[in-house]
């Protein structure tokens, strides 16, 4: 009884996540800053040494407010040295030795901050430009303003995002020339956007209001906090803004936003639902067939998951190691693959376990959990008991941007669509195929299919493998979007039997139906009552259901529905 | 897909004469009986208290819990047998009821600690550290022992009730069922893993120390628990074959065999299966709540689909439809477990799914299925 439980490893990768997270950060600001002065470079035609020691001076002050006008009058008039002594700022590498003078470095080499020309300071008088949170961000939406010039498309991109978040008057100027020089439409009205951010703090009424109204085509999120202050009131009763039409405008903007997140995340939760059922799907349609066919519900079909799963790690090994230039292609043949070590170990077992037991479905259920075991085993003996690293291939990486609050994944668009053609096959191979007629007709009636000269026991173990080999497909597509270990099969298994008491035996429709159905209900349920308590109303939901509809959604019906 | 066609023995028992009632055992039977309670109740005790540490008659306490784990273990076996062996119904969800068990006996247990505890609260442990202010409603009243005990038998019992008779009223059987028992206990490990249902979350209840004010830890209170645990399993083995011996227990067999025919005979199978089924998740929650105290931890892995699939195969190992098998079944896949995870850990998996493998192949009625093979297959 003591068996450990495959559940209890909330947290398990926080570590190797959260250094990653900090590394890209880092990386990030670097690359921000070597482009901001390439960009620069480029970009400007910049008068030599437009900063003075006059504008570094309040730098040097304990002031923190100074140093906050410091970097204003800095942005004011902005250039590649401005770029330059505000990057060192922002990650501690500018110094001081006295009032004038301003070095940047990094401990060993060291430039003039106003010439950018080579400098040896005297090491032990060097003092460090401390900076708060204040200036911090001050710096930081400064490089976004300087970014906004940027020739890089993502870099503009990225630094109108952070700009949106937290607009500072002081870059209004900025703003402006960059609209004026900005040819991306996209990034032009999200600019325009930033724009009226910066009009909202505006001293003139018509400004504002003209600036509220343009807010509300924004989709973006960020922009709901920024328009808010508009419709508060203080703590006395009264408005804080006290004109009532901008109150107005400002409601009705907020209402827009409003509407347009709530279509996001609408959408979101139905395509995270399809998302769901597609996997489930991939996993309940072989399991379907052999149910349908035998009468039986296949315990091990987990495990098939994991042996396509580790087929395709093993597919990307072979890559690495023998064809270095074509990894971005080892899914394209870990599909085959998975399927081929599915459907063979699919078509041992029926032939050396389950054949023994046909007419015993219960004894048949324990036997393939008996067998599920000796392959989760096996997979840890061979694999280790590690999950272990599958990679996205770089074509599958990304996303699609539909709406400002909704990035579909390519990798689960493509799973999609994976298991969309996996279904269009299975159903010509059912219903095109003689194979598939000779499935059907044994899945109706065993004896009189045997009676015409269908080879029942060949077509079992055809009908099994195929099964097997989808389930091998699914791993596949599990191996892009979670781990793969010796018991990922386990996860899935027991969503996959709802879906199949849900959907009926043996029917195509009823699988992709339950399927679906079951993804996008609880991905609709999580939000109001968190994952697990979803799980739970699906179950009960699917208690009640069967009390309506005990043979599932799409029961045989006529004289065969009782065999 | 519903009939079973094994032909097992207690079926050819129970299809003699109407009047003369199958004997409830055979003399064999009564002596085996006889001697595993003086073993229990007489030669265990004094061999675990009386006689010297070191000596050859010693029992440690690790074999003593042990064994009553065991015991507990093959309460539950002979539960499982009762619903499967004899009404076909195979439940791959039992290990909830057994859970359920141990944690409404946890419950007084985690009062009995009282201020005990790490942090010295009214509270239990977990409830301080979740910043919890106050007992939750339903744990009303669980600082009394007896309160406790009637949740062992209730809460168990009434889910059964419920899950069965929905479940049956709409006719789901065989794998259908099987499935949904599954399901029903996972759905119930992915509850109780939460900390906000109030019991413990991943770690359960764990760190007790004292039940009805003794010491849950001295050796006199291991024996006494033992002791309940064996005479239990006595008590159980006897009920279950008075049931079967019954004529309640004659159309049991029969709803197995050929359901539809005993609908048409004029009985009311529904009824028949949703009163072996209940006594039966009722008799698992009492071996959890024996159990729980012994091992001293309950946690929802506990209610983890293996466990109970494990379950199952102690009564496939040991013969089902047998009532002594699945008692044999589940000493002998247990003690195999403790041995190979003290020797061989990593080869356990594969020897418990080869034994999946092979009884339904190989011993389709079990070890005493083989040795009645042996004896010429007379019944029991």
């Amino acid at each position: 009884m003591a068996m450990p439980a495959g559940i209890a490893k909330p947290g398990a990768p926080a570590g190797p996540l959260m250094w990653r997270s900090a590394f890209s950060a880092c990386s990030w600001r670097e690359w921000l800053v070597v482009v901001v002065a390439l960009a620069l470079l480029l970009a400007l035609v910049a008068p030599a040494f437009a900063v003075t020691a006059d504008d570094l001076k309040p730098l040097a002050s304990d002031d923190f407010a100074d140093k906050a006008t410091a970097v204003d009058t800095l942005m004011s008039a902005p250039d590649e040295r401005v770029a330059a002594i505000l990057a060192a700022m922002g990650s501690d590498q500018l110094f001081f030795t006295d009032e004038t003078h301003f070095y940047i470095g990094d401990g060993t080499t060291y430039v003039d901050a106003i010439t950018g020309a080579k400098a040896e300071p005297k090491a032990d008088a060097l003092k460090p430009v401390e900076i708060n949170n204040r200036v911090r961000g001050k710096i930081d939406s400064a490089q976004s303003a300087l970014a906004l010039l940027s020739p890089d498309r993502g870099v503009r991109s990225k630094a109108i995002e952070t700009l949106a978040g937290s607009p500072d008057p002081a870059l209004a100027k900025l703003v402006d020339a960059a609209v004026a020089k900005e040819t991306d439409p996209a990034l032009k009205a999200r600019l325009e956007l930033v724009q009226a951010a910066f009009a909202l703090k505006s001293d003139n009424p018509a400004t504002r209001l003209a600036a509220i109204k343009a807010l509300g085509r924004s989709e973006n999120p960020q922009t709901r906090l920024l328009l808010l202050p508009f419709v508060q009131k203080n703590a006395d009763g009264s408005f804080v803004e006290p004109d009532a039409d901008t109150r107005a405008a400002a409601q009705t903007s907020l209402d827009a936003i409003d509407r347009s997140q709530k279509k996001g995340e609408l959408l979101g939760a139905l395509f995270s639902g399809v998302s769901l059922g597609s996997i489930l799907l991939l996993v309940a349609l072989g399991l379907a067939i052999t149910y349908g066919l035998m009468g039986v519900i296949n315990m091990a079909h987990g495990e098939f998951l994991m042996i396509g799963a580790y087929a395709t790690y093993v597919v990307q090994g072979i890559f690495r190691s023998h064809f270095p230039g074509a990894e971005n292609w080892y899914l394209v043949a870990a599909i085959p693959a998975a399927f081929l070590a599915s459907a063979i170990i699919g078509a041992v077992l029926e032939r050396t376990v389950i054949r023994f037991l046909y007419g015993r479905p219960l004894e048949t259920l324990l036997a393939t959990f008996g067998i599920s075991l000796l392959l989760i085993q096996a997979s840890r003996t061979i694999f280790g008991a590690q999950n272990v690293e599958v990679a996205n291939p770089s074509w599958m990486s990304g996303g699609i941007e539909v709406l400002p609050n909704l990035i579909l994944p390519w990798n689960r668009i493509y799973i999609i669509a994976f298991s969309a053609i996996v279904v269009a096959l299975v159903w010509a191979i059912l219903n095109l195929t003689r194979l598939g007629l000779f499935v059907r007709a044994v899945t109706q009636n065993r004896a009189m299919a045997g009676c015409v000269g269908v080879r029942t026991p060949r077509i079992d173990m055809l009908a099994f493998a195929i099964g097997a080999g989808i389930a091998g497909l699914g791993g596949v597509a599990l191996s892009q979007i979670s781990n793969v270990g010796p018991d990922m099969g386990q996860s899935y298994i027991i969503d996959s039997f709802m879906v199949v008491v849900l959907g009926g035996v043996g029917q195509l429709a009823g699988t992709i139906v339950g399927a679906l159905g079951l993804g996008i209900v609880s991905k609709f349920l999580e939000p109001f009552s968190g994952a697990v308590l979803a799980k739970i109303i699906v179950l009960v939901f699917i208690i009640l259901f069967i009390q309506r509809r005990p043979q599932g959604m799409f029961a045989l019906k006529g004289r065969s529905a009782e065999a | 897909m519903n009939a079973t066609t094994l032909p097992l023995p207690v079926a050819t028992a129970a299809l003699g004469t109407a009047d003369d009632r199958v004997r409830l055992f055979s003399r064999l039977g009564w002596t085996a009986i006889g001697i595993a309670v003086v073993l229990i109740a007489v030669v265990v005790p004094l061999m675990a208290l009386v006689a010297p540490d070191g000596s050859a008659l010693h029992l440690s306490s690790y074999a003593l819990t042990l064994v009553g784990k065991i015991l507990c273990y093959a309460i539950c076996a002979v539960a499982l047998d009762l619903v499967w062996g004899y009404c076909g119904i195979l439940s791959l969800g039992h290990g909830l009821f057994f859970a359920l068990g141990g944690y409404a006996i946890g419950m007084y247990l985690m009062r009995a600690i009282g201020h005990d505890g790490v942090y010295k609260s009214d509270l239990p442990d977990f409830m301080v550290f979740l910043d919890w202010k106050a007992y939750p409603w339903y744990w009303a009243f669980t600082d009394h022992f007896w309160y406790c005990a009637l949740l062992v038998v209730l809460v168990p019992g009434v889910l059964a009730f419920v899950f069965g008779y929905f479940a049956f009223r709409s006719r789901i059987k065989g794998v259908y069922l099987s499935i949904i028992t599954q399901a029903l206990t996972y759905a119930a490990m992915l509850l109780f893993f939460r900390n906000d249902t109030g019991f413990g979350g991943n770690n359960g209840f764990t760190d007790f120390k004292r039940i009805l004010g003794f010491d849950i830890y001295a050796q006199g209170t291991r024996v006494a628990l033992f002791v309940l645990s064996g005479l239990t399993l006595v008590g159980v083995l006897i009920l279950c074959r008075y049931l079967v011996t019954s004529k309640l227990g004659r159309v049991v067999t029969a709803i197995r065999d050929a359901e539809s025919r005993v609908m048409f005979c004029g009985y009311d199978p529904k009824a028949f299966k949703l009163f072996v089924w209940t006594l039966s998740a009722v008799i698992c929650g009492i071996a959890g709540a024996l159990y729980v105290p012994q091992v001293g931890i309950i946690n929802p892995s506990e209610m983890a689909p293996q466990n109970s699939i494990e379950m199952v195969i102690w009564v496939a190992t040991g013969g089902r439809g047998t009532l002594f098998g699945p008692v044999i079944g589940a000493f002998v896949v247990n003690l195999a477990k403790s041995v190979f995870t003290m020797i061989a850990p990593e080869y356990w998996l594969f020897f418990l799914g080869a034994i999946f493998v092979g009884v339904t192949l190989f011993l389709p009625q079990g070890i005493v299925g083989l040795f009645r093979r042996r004896r010429g297959g007379g019944a029991a």
